[in-house]
């Protein structure tokens, strides 16, 4: 007698979603196959834009309503869900199919306390007394491993880290003991250190229970990482699927390829170059601290930023790498002069012709989609600067479309809003708006990191072409230790607002000496090969 | 949170020292002798020497105002010129239909907007939403005495179920309380209404599109629960600011509709003590609007950290 195989817990077949209204193709997800097996991580890899968070959406019914009714089947454990009432799939939900999402700081309820949010699936899916379900709620907290689940359970996320809120959110989604977990971009805006910890624990739940997860990610590292197959998704379309040694160690197609060719290396790329020019910007101890409270209230002292001293010389790029809450932001302000250090100073090498501060240091920010005023053109954005420093409105466009050419957009494209960029090319839009000043020092915070690795790699190649162009000396913030490789010549870390470790970057990346950059460079994803001396 | 409601409470002190100040000078700056004012046309010299020893007008303006703010901490708001009843008496006596119908229309318009904004919120676009919207932009542009009298014209003159005017105490009966309240009521509320309700749709339909919205739908929660437990429970601060600047809105209606309707209160008091300059009433009435004014938006701000634990107190 044949044995039976049991079905899949999800199989989507032949799933097409149009998109809406005009857009640059004809479906968000075009005929999209794939299956996951109890078990098993199944990875959906992709850039923006390549429909792989709409496909995890229409498997669970979570649509937004601008897209039509998908065509095609997803069968969840054999059967059939795109013909489900509305109440079969709220039944579904939670029970069956658990979800976490990209954003942990906006994916909790802020005025609900997070105990109370992972108790109301068990207070939608099940009649049982309170005292149960607390106790179930501190078994799942305790389970995701929550220090104190009994304080925490009447916590609001506002008081919970990022990776904290992450584990809550993963507690709420597998309380019910779901056969299929949808993890979309879980680990994205979480630093590493809490990346590595909150991948480990989704592989070790996930094997516990013997659970399928569909995991949508786009960092090939957290594929090699966790994947048991990969499913590599470009424009709607599948291009290619197998198991993950295969996919990333012989993939077929030339996206799969370009996609892993992306990935920038922890190989040091700047190992030869020599620096001489002069110093540019000289940083001596510069120390910021926040006091709030007041005559009612205990006075707290942060202390943002503890004494931190650095040179940059021109035609040199110094990285500056840190965790959310290292301080790294804090001093690049604190340089820049837009937040006022408490103490220390900032010394810039003497001005010719008497140029001004602001003229002579410019920033470019992380988030290309909200630096940018949406309605102002950008070249009103990029001229803005130089006209408030004397320079005629036409000698200032002229100017700013040679920029934008430079940065390799359409010098007509000036008169366009910044809606109608993508994210890289309103990267580029940026860094012409800084240059316009023409200054001597680039601050970038995290320029690159809202970008997709292929993106991502030509940003990168741009600033390294204007550094040498125009002889810049850069500071670099990053988190992302990869990112930094490519483009710095050498390195702070900072923990905790203290700078712990700097120098060149091959040193400190072939052997960090203080603990807190090891477990950094220990922590970063697919890196099985360079483990790092203990 | 003790320490949070005492330092707000504090707070409050010196708006209500600014307030009293302007309200204390209304009298002295106007025009005239402010003795002769107080004693009024007929008075003979001898009233008018003993009201200006009184008032202390023969010293310096500081000690003016002390002396005034001495006895308005006594609760002293002054004699009527007019009826020469003490002011706190009449406002007193009038206060009960006033504050009768400053609640039935809070009551009234916070019933009716926060669901229908909710709703409108929810689904917006739909029929509903649109129908909201139209009637919003209505209840904005009709001047509340022309709403009044259409009104009175529609329930008293023609269907004949409400009273044309005049106000029936609630220890009269709840019966007629309710019925001689109501279109002055539903007058008042209306404006009041669509303001609350616009500001319930736009929060409600703002915080759909977050993301904690979508995780409570991955939980397999119910959209009703949805919609009320995180969007309505989130959108609190805005709809309780807005009822918080409506009072203002109220206070201004209050005065009209009181004449529309015939109700004696103290917006009446307040009109009729206008048109015949007894200053000691206007001064008083002011005084107590603003009073309430600055203690409702303490309230609001006090339930700010009730509702939103992010409000650090």
């Amino acid at each position: 007698m044949l044995m039976k195989m049991p079905p899949p817990v999800i199989e989507v077949q032949d799933l097409a979603i149009s998109l809406p209204g005009g857009g640059d193709r004809g479906f968000a997800v075009d005929h999209v196959s794939f299956s996951v097996a109890a078990g098993e991580i199944v990875c959906v890899v992709g850039e923006s834009g390549s429909g792989k968070s709409v496909t995890a959406q229409s498997i669970m019914g979570l649509l937004p309503k601008v897209f039509p009714k998908p065509a095609g089947r997803i069968l969840f454990e054999g059967k059939d869900i795109t013909a489900a009432t509305p109440s079969e799939m709220r039944d579904l939900r939670g029970r069956g199919i658990g979800m976490i999402f990209q954003e942990p700081m906006t994916a909790l309820n802020p005025v609900q306390a997070v105990g109370k949010q992972i108790d109301e699936v068990l207070r939608t899916h099940l009649s049982l007394s309170r005292t149960e379900r607390f106790a179930r709620v501190i078994a799942a907290m305790t389970e995701v491993r929550l220090p104190d689940p009994e304080g925490m359970y009447h916590a609001f996320p506002h008081q919970l880290s990022g990776g904290q809120r992450q584990r809550v959110l993963i507690a709420a989604a597998l309380i019910l003991q779901p056969r299929l977990l949808i993890a979309d971009e879980p680990t994205t805006a979480l630093d590493v250190t809490t990346q590595a910890q909150i991948l480990s624990q989704i592989r070790d739940l996930q094997r516990e229970r013997g659970m399928g997860v569909l995991f949508i990610t786009h960092d090939i590292g957290v594929v090699r990482e966790i994947a048991d197959r990969v499913v590599v998704m470009k424009a709607g379309k599948v291009v290619e699927h197998g198991p993950t040694v295969q996919v990333l160690d012989a993939p077929t197609s030339d996206y799969t390829r370009m996609l892993i060719a992306s990935v920038p290396t922890l190989e040091p790329k700047r190992s030869g170059h020599v620096v001489n020019g002069d110093v540019a910007v000289k940083v001596d101890t510069l120390t910021k601290t926040y006091h709030s409270g007041g005559i009612f209230r205990d006075r707290r002292t942060v202390h943002a930023l503890q004494g931190a001293s650095l040179s940059v010389r021109r035609g040199e790029t110094l990285g500056i790498i840190g965790e959310s809450g290292s301080g790294k932001s804090t001093l690049a302000r604190c340089i820049t002069q837009l937040i006022e250090p408490s103490s220390g100073s900032v010394t810039l090498a003497a001005a010719k012709n008497g140029r001004a501060f602001r003229q002579r240091i410019q920033m470019v920010f992380q988030d290309p989609y909200r630096s940018l005023n949406p309605r102002r053109t950008v070249g009103q954005s990029i001229i803005e600067g130089p006209m408030n420093f004397g320079q005629s409105k036409a000698e200032a466009l002229e100017r700013a479309r040679e920029l934008m050419k430079l940065v390799g957009l359409e010098p007509h494209a000036v008169d366009r809003f910044p809606h109608q960029f993508s994210g890289g090319q309103r990267q580029r839009i940026s860094i012409a708006r800084a240059l316009a000043m023409e200054p001597d020092i680039l601050v970038a915070d995290e320029a690159v990191s809202a970008l997709d690795v292929s993106v991502q790699a030509q940003v990168l190649r741009l600033i390294d072409d204007i550094q040498k162009r125009f002889d810049l000396a850069i500071l670099f913030i990053t988190h992302d230790l990869r990112v930094a490789a490519q483009i710095c010549d050498r390195l702070i870390v900072m923990h905790r607002g203290e700078v712990v470790e700097q120098g060149p970057v091959s040193s400190i990346f072939a052997a960090p000496v203080h603990q807190y950059t090891r477990e950094l460079l220990a922590s970063i994803p697919g890196r099985a090969e360079h483990m790092v001396p203990a | 949170m003790l320490a949070f409601i005492a330092k707000r409470t504090l707070s409050v002190i010196p708006v209500i020292v600014v307030v009293s100040i302007v309200v204390f000078l209304l009298l002295r700056l106007s025009p005239g002798d402010p003795a002769v004012i107080i004693a009024g046309d007929n008075a003979d010299a001898a009233t008018i020497e003993r009201i200006r020893s009184a008032l202390g007008l023969g010293q310096p303006l500081v000690t003016q105002f002390f002396i005034w703010a001495g006895s308005l901490l006594q609760g002293d708001l002054g004699i009527s010129i007019f009826s020469n009843i003490p002011v706190t008496d009449l406002i007193l006596q009038r206060i009960e239909p006033t504050a009768s119908l400053a609640l039935t229309t809070l009551v009234f318009a916070i019933l009716i907007a926060v669901p229908l904004g909710t709703i409108a919120g929810a689904t917006a676009g739909s029929w509903l939403d649109r129908s909201l919207m139209l009637v919003s932009v209505l209840g904005f542009s009709i001047p509340v005495f022309v709403l009044g009298y259409c009104l009175i014209y529609f329930f008293s003159l023609q269907l004949r179920v409400l009273p044309v005017q005049g106000f029936s105490s609630i220890r009269e009966g709840v019966g007629p309380f309710l019925s001689s309240i109501a279109l002055p009521t539903m007058t008042l509320g209306l404006a009041y209404l669509v303001l609350i309700a616009r500001i319930t749709r736009a929060s409600v339909l703002e915080m759909m599109g977050e993301d904690f919205i979508r995780t409570a739908r991955a939980k397999g929660v119910k959209e009703r629960v949805v919609v009320t437990r995180h969007a309505l429970r989130n959108s609190a601060i805005p709809i309780l600011t807005v009822i918080g600047i409506g009072v203002a809105l109220l206070i201004s209606g209050v005065v009209v509709i009181e004449t529309v309707f015939n109700i004696p209160g103290v917006g009446r008091l307040v009109v009729d003590a206008i048109l015949k300059r007894d200053y000691p009433v206007i001064q008083g009435v002011i005084l107590l609007f603003s009073g309430i004014y600055v203690l409702v938006n303490l309230a609001i701000d006090i339930g700010y950290a009730f509702l939103d634990p992010r409000v650090r107190y």
